[in-house]
């Protein structure tokens, strides 16, 4: 919404402008070029002039209903019109529609000569009439500046085309006026950049490295912000297509959703659940690592959720990435078949870095995937710079980002630099970070892999080992030894040492158990001899006291008697005959 | 042998003109400017003093048929074309320069 606003807000407040339906570059002017005011397009031999214009024409009579007027200076109409047909225009098929006027303004310097005062009005005259016969909206002037070579008298010929482009102006006609660039200082060989006040544009082809790069900017636009960088545009079967580097904000949607990586238990490190849709993943690493492989198992996923994908191979023929897939058990073949897989392979060098952003823009365009492949992005530093290369995959993932379209670029890691500050620049693009590892411990090289970073979401630190097996890539348990991971024979060794410790306190425990058991039982045993005992201790005693109660109540009876025989000590009865008395009372 | 080609060429050139003595000249103009009037006297002046009972000319106004100016290539005015005798000839301007429109026809020798 506040997008569409943005958009909209500058073309009606501040000019009406004309899109010309060229791809990207109705994007960097905010909706076309000025409209009713002439745009002068400056470039050098074979920079696209002409078929800027063409396509301006062409898109202006199929797409806006604008139909056009073409004075072509120096083409002739079939040399034109087959040039045109290369590009997919049919200029016939336009012009018998009455939607294209074409006119070929020849002149031969030798047949004229010079005598008095003239002007252009027979110039005037025929765009005017040419514009009437198609109803025209738009004119295009290529190269207008042909005629200070075969007319005479430079002065008058400048005021006339400045009252050309007045006139232009005044009939409310949308003109592209294309020059010549003969020098880098300045814009047009005789300056007539100076009549035209609204809008200059100026292309250029350059050649660096033996690659050729064009492009496009924006010198001014009178009344209009617009992109002041430098474009990069690339000329096809389908015409111009310019590729706007800022104009992609970071403003994409962030989906919640997750999808598998493909192996199972990397969507466990991934915090259970795997990729973010939409997010952008990289795969580094060494050569040999397996990066190929991860990718591979991601895309088989995709497809298999009946997603398409789109494989980016910079390296790799596909026969030979569906071959060598095969090898650990992924078959991507009935998905190429089935064209929910689509292979896009091209050396890196075939052209300069814009054009493979540019092609692979295209290609994502047409295919609609929701899956893309970058395999691998360093290979494209062979053609530029790493900033270059940089700038392009920023351009390439937010165009990414806001398709929605989860993107995986595998990195190939020099071997032996330090691997985090060699991918920096590209890492802070790049929401998921898994790192493919070669361990090298006891002789031998193990692949390992780690979770480097991954944003918004709780992932493991743990370096795992993995094996590429036939049934594809196998995560393993984690044995840390001193070092670090253990891995491949050390891991073998650990696991077996464990096993071994494992019996062994087992058995140890058994045997604990076993003593304890035999000391309980020795203890009751113990336990029962001593109650025998102590039992038979009791009988004895209980006997002794009930014998010795016994012998004494015998003995004072036989005493009581004896006194009473006696009657020795009355005092000693008195009580006992007192109460026997007293009870007698 | 170089200079006797040179006459060669040369020569069918110049008895041409002379054999259909009858020259086609055709002056476009935009409408009645006082260039275009201008012109017009320019030439006719010229035409009566050198080429006197042997020329023709026709005036096409483009103000009233414009699409006559693709035909003979015309975007400046007054553009005077010589049609008879080939090979064509251009001038363009008000004619004001008459020796140079003699050179440019090709008429100065004639006299």
């Amino acid at each position: 919404m506040a997008q569409k606003k943005k958009a909209s807000q500058p073309s009606s407040k501040t000019l009406p402008k004309a899109a010309t339906g060229i791809q990207g570059l109705d994007e960097i002017t905010l909706g076309g070029l000025p409209r009713g005011r002439p745009t002068l397009i400056s470039g050098g031999a074979g920079s696209g002039k002409t078929l800027f214009g063409l396509e301006f024409l062409v898109r202006g009579a199929a797409q806006y209903n604008e139909p056009g007027v073409f004075m072509s200076f120096e083409e002739s109409i079939p040399d034109l019109t087959k040039n045109a047909a290369s590009l997919g225009f049919d200029l016939p098929r336009l012009a018998a529609d009455k939607k294209l006027f074409l006119d070929h303004v020849l002149i031969t310097r030798s047949e004229i000569s010079e005598s008095g005062e003239y002007d252009l009005d027979g110039l005037f005259i025929r765009i005017a009439d040419a514009v009437q016969r198609v109803g025209a909206r738009r004119v295009v002037l290529d190269t207008i500046e042909s005629l200070f070579s075969e007319l005479p008298n430079p002065g008058i010929l400048r005021a006339e085309i400045r009252r050309l482009f007045g006139w232009l102006k005044d009939k409310g006609l949308t003109t592209v006026i294309t020059a010549e660039r003969d020098r880098p200082d300045r814009l047009t060989r005789h300056g007539i950049e100076e009549f035209v006040s609204d809008c200059v544009i100026v292309l250029d082809h350059r050649i660096r490295e033996e690659i050729s790069t064009r492009r496009l900017r924006i010198v001014k636009y009178r009344g209009s912000t617009h992109g002041t960088n430098e474009y990069p545009f690339l000329i096809d079967e389908q015409g111009i297509s310019v590729l706007p580097i800022s104009s992609l904000g970071l403003d994409h949607a962030a989906p919640a959703e997750r999808i598998s990586s493909g192996i199972a238990r990397l969507d466990g490190m991934l915090g259970g659940k795997g990729f973010y849709r939409g997010s952008s993943i990289l795969i580094s690493g060494t050569s040999g690592t397996g990066k190929t492989s991860v990718a591979a198992h991601f895309v088989d996923a995709a497809c298999r959720r009946g997603e398409r994908c789109l494989f980016f191979a910079f390296e790799e023929s596909p026969r030979q990435i569906v071959r060598n897939m095969r090898s650990i058990g992924i078959n991507l073949q009935p998905w190429v078949r089935k064209g929910l897989l689509l292979f896009q392979a091209a050396r890196p060098t075939y052209g300069g870095i814009e054009e493979h952003l540019l092609v692979t823009h295209k290609r994502i365009s047409s295919f609609q995937p929701s899956v893309v492949v970058v395999d691998p992005v360093t290979n494209l530093i062979m053609v530029s710079t790493a900033n270059e290369v940089r700038s392009m995959l920023t351009r390439l993932v937010d165009f990414l980002k806001t398709q929605g379209i989860t993107s995986i670029f595998t990195s190939l890691t020099a071997g032996g630099g330090p691997l985090e500050a060699s991918e920096a620049d590209v890492s802070s693009l790049m929401d998921t970070w898994l790192v493919l590892e070669s361990i090298e411990i006891g002789g031998e090289r193990n692949r390992a892999l780690y979770v480097l970073k991954s944003r918004g979401m709780d992932h493991s630190n743990q370096i795992r080992e993995f094996l590429l097996t036939d049934n594809g890539l196998r995560l393993l348990d984690v044995y840390l030894g001193p070092e670090g991971v253990l891995t491949g024979s050390a891991r073998m060794s650990q696991e077996e040492r464990e096993r071994t410790a494992g019996t062994s306190r087992r058995q140890e425990l058994e045997s604990r158990q076993r003593e304890l058991e035999r000391e309980r039982r020795t203890f009751e045993a113990r336990m029962a001899t001593l109650q025998t005992e102590h039992e038979a201790k009791e009988e004895r005693i209980q006997q002794t006291i009930s014998e010795s109660e016994s012998l004494g109540k015998e003995a004072s009876k036989a005493r009581g008697q004896m006194v009473r025989s006696r009657k020795a000590d009355a005092s000693a009865y008195k009580k006992e005959g007192g109460a026997k008395a007293a009870l007698k009372h | 042998m170089s200079a006797n080609k040179k006459k060669t060429r040369a020569r069918p050139r110049k008895p041409a003109p002379r054999k259909p003595e009858i020259w086609k000249l055709r002056l476009y103009v935009a409408g009645q400017t006082p260039k275009s009037i201008r012109a017009f006297a320019n030439l006719k002046v010229l035409c009566e003093k050198h080429l006197k009972g042997r020329y023709r000319i026709e005036v096409i106004d483009l103000m009233e048929n414009p699409q006559l100016a693709r035909g003979d290539q015309i975007i400046a005015v007054p553009t005077l074309i010589r049609k008879l005798p080939q090979p064509v000839r251009k001038i363009i301007g008000d004619l004001s320069d008459s020796m140079r429109v003699l050179v440019g026809l090709d008429v100065r020798k004639e006299d």
